[in-house]
């Protein structure tokens, strides 16, 4: 049943992002080329999905526990470091340069695109460099 | 080349980004961060962490083919970058928001509504370098 939930939670996310358009990586860079072919699309996309989470989440943390057991895992460091900057800074350069970002690529699969396999094979090989590099922990935590 | 400026739709994908978001954490109390979910199925810890992330990320690339059904057209991506900028950009994708932690889901959506003081750098960091990154491929190296 989790998974069955999982499957369908990931479902209505990968809708959003098809009908969103971040999954166009001609819209994506469009987003970002303000001084060329702009395209506002994309502000959209995140003012939508950040007024159902910014609400969404605080409904649910009502809840003392998720529907399925264990608990609420919300990363709570604030530490502001180099690894947080670079890597961001680091991240938002591959985006420019491809114009897609994993939770856009993963849905953009199930187009048959063989780009798509390339980037996302392509990610998995940085995640992999960069534990080879940094010899820390795997981010299995996100935010 | 030039993108249609959808706010609507865009608007629209975003409410289900969010509520994709808002589901996972009702039910299973963790962020939807696709760089997080990628790199647990990337590096599987154990089988019951890497089962739930496999049937999401399942439900995630299935998103196309259900609208596909429904509508009876296939969501279209334009790919105006070459196969070696796709491959380079996902490396550095990859390596980056493994070292930052996130990506624009994890930081831009579920730390951004839960005012995330690491996302709130995170976000504006990755928005500029890959502003950045676009306007000197399109601009100043003439891609």
């Amino acid at each position: 049943m989790k998974h069955i939930y999982a499957l369908l939670t990931g479902l209505v996310f990968g809708i959003g992002i098809a009908l969103s358009g971040m999954m166009d990586p001609a819209k994506v860079l469009n987003f970002f080329d303000v001084a060329g072919t702009w395209d506002p699309s994309l502000a959209f996309v995140m003012g939508g999905a950040l007024v159902v989470t910014f609400i969404g989440y605080r409904l649910v943390w009502r809840r003392d526990a998720p529907l399925f057991g264990g608990r609420f895992q919300v990363p709570n460091s604030s530490a502001i470091d180099a690894k947080l900057v670079g890597g961001s800074a680091i991240f938002g350069i591959g985006w420019g340069i491809a114009g897609f970002c994993p939770g856009a690529a993963i849905p953009a699969l199930g187009t048959g695109r063989w780009e798509v396999a390339l980037f996302l094979g392509a990610v998995a090989v940085g995640f992999i460099l960069r534990r080879l590099l940094t010899q820390s922990q795997p981010s299995a935590k996100t935010a | 080349m030039e993108t249609l400026f959808t706010p609507f739709a865009s608007f629209g994908g975003g409410l289900l980004i969010g509520l994709g978001a808002v589901l996972l954490m009702l039910g299973l109390g963790r962020i939807l961060g696709a760089t997080g979910i990628m790199s647990g199925l990337v590096f599987a810890e154990s089988g019951s962490e890497f089962s739930w992330r496999a049937a999401m990320v399942l439900g995630m690339i299935l998103a196309p083919g259900v609208i596909f059904a429904v509508t009876g057209s296939m969501p279209q991506i334009t790919v105006p970058v070459n196969p070696l900028m796709i491959a380079v950009g996902g490396v550095i994708v990859g390596f980056g928001a493994s070292l930052g932690s996130g990506c624009t889901s994890g930081h831009g959506v579920c730390g951004l509504s839960r005012l995330s003081v690491r996302s709130l750098v995170a976000v504006p960091t990755f928005m500029a370098t890959a502003a950045l990154t676009v306007f000197l491929i399109r601009h100043v190296f003439g891609g």
